[in-house]
């Protein structure tokens, strides 16, 4: 009996502490209302904010939020939806409770709500204020069928080449301009002993990164634009020339550090950085800071640097990059004002020297930055004359986003036989074809 | 159960007077008894058949679901190449995998009976199934890297042939490019032939600074050369922190010691042959008239032997299906030696009394008795190896995966791993299905037969 009654305490309170936990998932990433939201314009309104981070960067997200606060009187809820955007998002319009604002990371989804109608196009002020802070890469990243609909507030720089400068400095290599002297620097660097570049090709999406990079100096934005939606074909003569560029570097033994298709990305950051390098040189986005900080043995900054993605034929400065864009999905004053704020630099300014923030916004004061190489990230990004999204993001998931097929795989075929160009482009457009398709 | 239900039964079927009392109790024991199993079809019918029958449905739909596509699915699954790589690797899976767990576990089951602490080594063997098949993909993945300083496989190799082989001097080493040197399978030459009694320089790259012997002084010029000598020097050709003219030799370049210079005559016999000294130069000798192509001989610059590239599209399939040998093998060797201690003895040891060998008595009494226990392990290794996932998952890089793919893999790419094809996925998923079936079915019918015995 003692012992019935112990298991019958025991289940209600397993329940409920279940239960408990549960919706402590649910709830933790919203945060409670601002209490200093005094006398503002909006004093009494409520908003409501999502994206997907978390961790610190919710913590800086909210002191961005605090600052609108402070300034407007409107209170900001802030809550995180995770890697989950599109459900979230997608259950909320259903139930008729939209927040007044998301952060929204993938442009795909940005034009899906848009074309549903969801999204409110920006008002005349935000234009103006995007206008005046933006470039117009971003303004167009921002529109969809001509109707602007976004504000940029974080971005994301892939066109940075990491290299050991220890390595660097020992065999006398310099900073290249352009491609041709990137090749000689690597050569310099192969002369000393180290490979000039390490690659981690075990899944493709470095590789396509680097095509991206190269077609985007060669091609130019436009064509870019119509190679992302399938509206030229990958047989096309501009994919040719950058396939051929490419293969000038990876058809290179001398210069590849050897066994690229079975070493993973983080493999080819510690092939430059860890303890006991073999290769000098490695390509990917500002991300690479991370993992140099995760490998423990060089320092950003200090020996551990970067120089912008090269130029080909004395292209204009371009980044391949990513980023968060605010877009808002109530018609009222408060949200605008919230719109109006994130768009100016003031809203950057609270979270960049706090670290882990890249703004696009060209007004952003680059002093803030914490250390160099964030601000060198960050003018690089804002100097850019042509900012493309990266192109893989893009692109239907079949084509550009599963390990094993399409543009990832066929990028690590032609990383093995670079020769292959005209094959390569064959095998890219039936995959195209069949993924655009369906 | 009877006991419960009887009385539930019986008791209205006596008040009613019309109808015969046979009949009704019987519906009444169907009804009942169908009220007990309703659950468990309930839960049946939504968990295995209605996700069954959908699929077969979703299999004849295009990728979005919205459109009826016919036998589609199915015509791109056999002509599509990736999925056709992937029946052809099931079926190699099917052909290797089964067969050898089964007689690894029989071997170890029968010899393991025969030796003290058997149950520690069984303990050993069986100890892998304790593994997830992730972290066993880990861990084979991570032994047959191609790195030998990462995968011990090839460490093992290259430190077995380095024993019998001299490690080279300048492993990597390379001429320096436009300066009249060719590198052919390792051996740098001079493009042209050289008079006797001249000089030929080397100009080396691609060696560390720091990788260059101590004895290794400042590189300097060959001293004149006389009648029937051929000099030069082999030197770095690369200053520390850069700077320096290629080609020649600067203050900060340091000449290369020990490296072995062949004088070769015009029939490709070496004429004669000298060592360099600390400061590169090396001068041969007693050569006769004539003109002679210098080589620096591969010896020199050999890496040396590399290890198999194990995870290359040539070896994968292989290294993958050792890697299910080695967790399975555990499973079937104890299922087997728990069919041995199950069997009876006196069969045995009347042969043995009979006068038959150890082979005889396995092959004639152990191998049919247990053969049961055996069909039993096969078919349900077969039925496991038919939808292997894990392993493929996790072992291939990026580059082999393609060669490595099976059923699936292919199946949850497709549907859910990018491919966002859930109408191919389905076919694939209904093709593994048929291909499970029959052995499916032996294995029932098998249980069946033991419960009529």
């Amino acid at each position: 009996m003692r012992f019935m009654r112990h298991q019958r305490l025991i289940v209600p309170v397993a329940i409920a502490a279940a239960a408990g936990l549960a919706l402590a998932g649910c709830t933790s990433g919203e945060s409670t209302p601002d209490d200093s939201s005094g006398n503002g314009e909006f004093a009494g309104t409520t908003l409501e904010v999502s994206a997907a981070w978390s961790g610190a960067e919710q913590t800086n997200f909210e002191a961005v939020l605090a600052a609108f606060t402070a300034e407007s009187g409107a209170a900001v809820n802030y809550s995180s939806f995770g890697d989950n955007a599109a459900t979230t998002l997608g259950t909320q319009i259903e139930g008729g409770s939209p927040p007044n604002v998301a952060m929204l990371a993938q442009p795909a989804l940005m034009n899906q709500l848009a074309a549903n109608g969801n999204l409110q196009p920006l008002s005349a002020e935000v234009i103006a204020a995007v206008a005046e802070n933006y470039s117009q890469s971003w303004v167009d990243l921002g529109s969809s069928d001509g109707t602007q609909y976004g504000v940029w507030f974080k971005a994301s720089n892939k066109s940075t080449m990491w290299y050991n400068a220890d390595l660097y400095d020992q065999a006398g290599a310099a900073v290249p301009e352009g491609w041709d002297d990137f090749l000689a620097q690597l050569q310099i660097v192969a002369d000393s002993g180290y490979a000039g570049i390490s690659i981690g090709a075990d899944v493709g999406w470095p590789l396509t990164d680097w095509f991206e990079n190269v077609y985007l100096r060669t091609a130019g934005g436009d064509l870019y634009d119509q190679l992302t939606n399938h509206e030229i074909p990958w047989t096309d003569p501009s994919v040719t020339e950058a396939l051929d560029v490419l293969a000038t570097l990876w058809g290179d033994d001398a210069l590849v550090e050897a066994g690229a298709a079975q070493r993973t990305f983080p493999e080819s950051v510690t092939e430059v950085f860890g303890a006991d390098p073999k290769a000098a040189t490695v390509y990917e986005g500002d991300f690479v800071a991370g993992n140099i900080a995760d490998d423990g043995t060089s320092t950003v900054g200090e020996n551990a640097l970067f120089y912008d993605f090269p130029a080909v034929n004395d292209s204009a400065p371009s980044v391949v990059g990513g980023g968060d864009v605010a877009v808002s999905f109530t018609d009222d004053a408060a949200t605008d004002a919230l719109m109006q704020f994130l768009a100016s630099p003031a809203a950057a300014e609270v979270w960049v020297p706090e670290g882990g923030l890249t703004s696009p916004n060209n007004n952003v004061d680059t002093a803030l930055y914490p250390d160099d190489t964030s601000r060198q990230i960050a003018e690089a990004l804002t100097g850019a004359e042509t900012f493309r999204f990266d192109m893989s993001d893009l692109t239907p998931s079949a084509f550009g986003g599963t390990a094993g097929q399409g543009f990832w795989q066929i990028m690590i075929e032609f990383l093995q036989n670079p020769s292959d160009v005209m094959g390569t482009q064959q095998k890219l457009e039936d995959a195209a074809a069949a993924a655009y398709a369906g | 159960m009877t006991q419960l239900v009887a009385p539930v039964a019986n008791s209205p079927a006596g008040g009613d007077k019309r109808r015969p009392p046979h009949g009704s109790s019987r519906r009444r024991m169907f009804m009942i008894a169908l009220g007990f199993l309703a659950p468990a079809l309930v839960f049946l019918g939504a968990l295995v058949l209605y996700p069954i029958v959908y699929t077969v449905v979703r299999s004849f739909f295009s990728a979005g679901g919205g459109e009826f596509v016919g036998w589609d699915n199915y015509v791109t699954m056999f002509t599509n190449d990736s999925t056709f790589t992937a029946i052809r690797n099931n079926v190699l899976w099917v052909l290797v995998a089964p067969a050898a767990c089964t007689i690894l576990g029989l071997i170890f089951a029968v010899l393991l009976e025969k030796i003290k602490w058997a149950t520690a080594f069984k303990l050993i063997i069986f100890m892998p199934m304790a593994i997830s098949m992730l972290a066993a993909g880990v861990i084979f993945r991570g032994m047959f890297q191609e790195n030998p300083n990462l995968g011990v496989v090839n460490a093992a190799l290259v430190t077995v042939n380095s024993a019998f082989g001299q490690d080279a001097a300048y492993p990597g080493a390379a001429g320096r490019d436009g300066l009249g040197l060719v590198q052919d399978r390792g051996v740098i030459a001079s493009e042209s032939t050289v008079e006797s009694g001249s000089e030929q320089n080397f100009p080396l790259v691609g060696i560390r600074v720091d990788s260059v012997p101590a004895a290794a002084a400042q590189a300097e010029p060959a001293v004149n050369a006389r009648a029937g000598q051929l000099v030069g020097t082999v030197w770095l050709d690369v200053v520390r922190g850069g700077g320096g003219t290629s080609g020649q030799i600067d203050d900060g370049k340091t000449g290369l010691p020990g490296i072995l210079v062949d004088a070769v005559a015009a029939d490709g016999t070496i004429a004669a042959s000298a060592t360099t000294d600390a400061a590169g130069r090396y001068v041969i000798d007693g050569l006769a008239e004539g003109a002679y192509r210098v080589a620096l001989p591969a010896a020199n610059f050999d890496e040396g032997y590399q290890g198999v590239s194990w995870l290359s599209s040539t070896f994968i399939t292989g290294v993958i299906i050792l890697s299910y040998i080695w967790i399975w093998a555990g499973f079937s060797m104890v299922m087997i030696s728990s069919g041995l201690s199950a069997i009876d003895r006196s069969l045995q040891e009347a042969a043995r009394m009979d006068g038959a060998n150890e082979w005889n008595v396995f092959t004639r009494i152990t191998a049919p008795l247990l053969s049961p226990v055996l069909i039993v392990v096969f078919v349900t290794l077969i039925i496991n190896v038919l939808k292997i996932f894990d392993l493929v998952y996790v072992i291939p890089p990026g580059s082999a995966k393609p060669a490595a793919n099976v059923i699936a893999v292919e199946m949850w790419t497709v549907s859910f791993g990018g491919g966002n094809n859930q109408g191919l996925g389905s076919a694939l998923a209904i093709l593994l299905l048929i291909l499970v079936l029959p052995s499916m079915i032996i294995n029932i019918r098998r249980f069946r037969e033991e419960r009529q015995q």
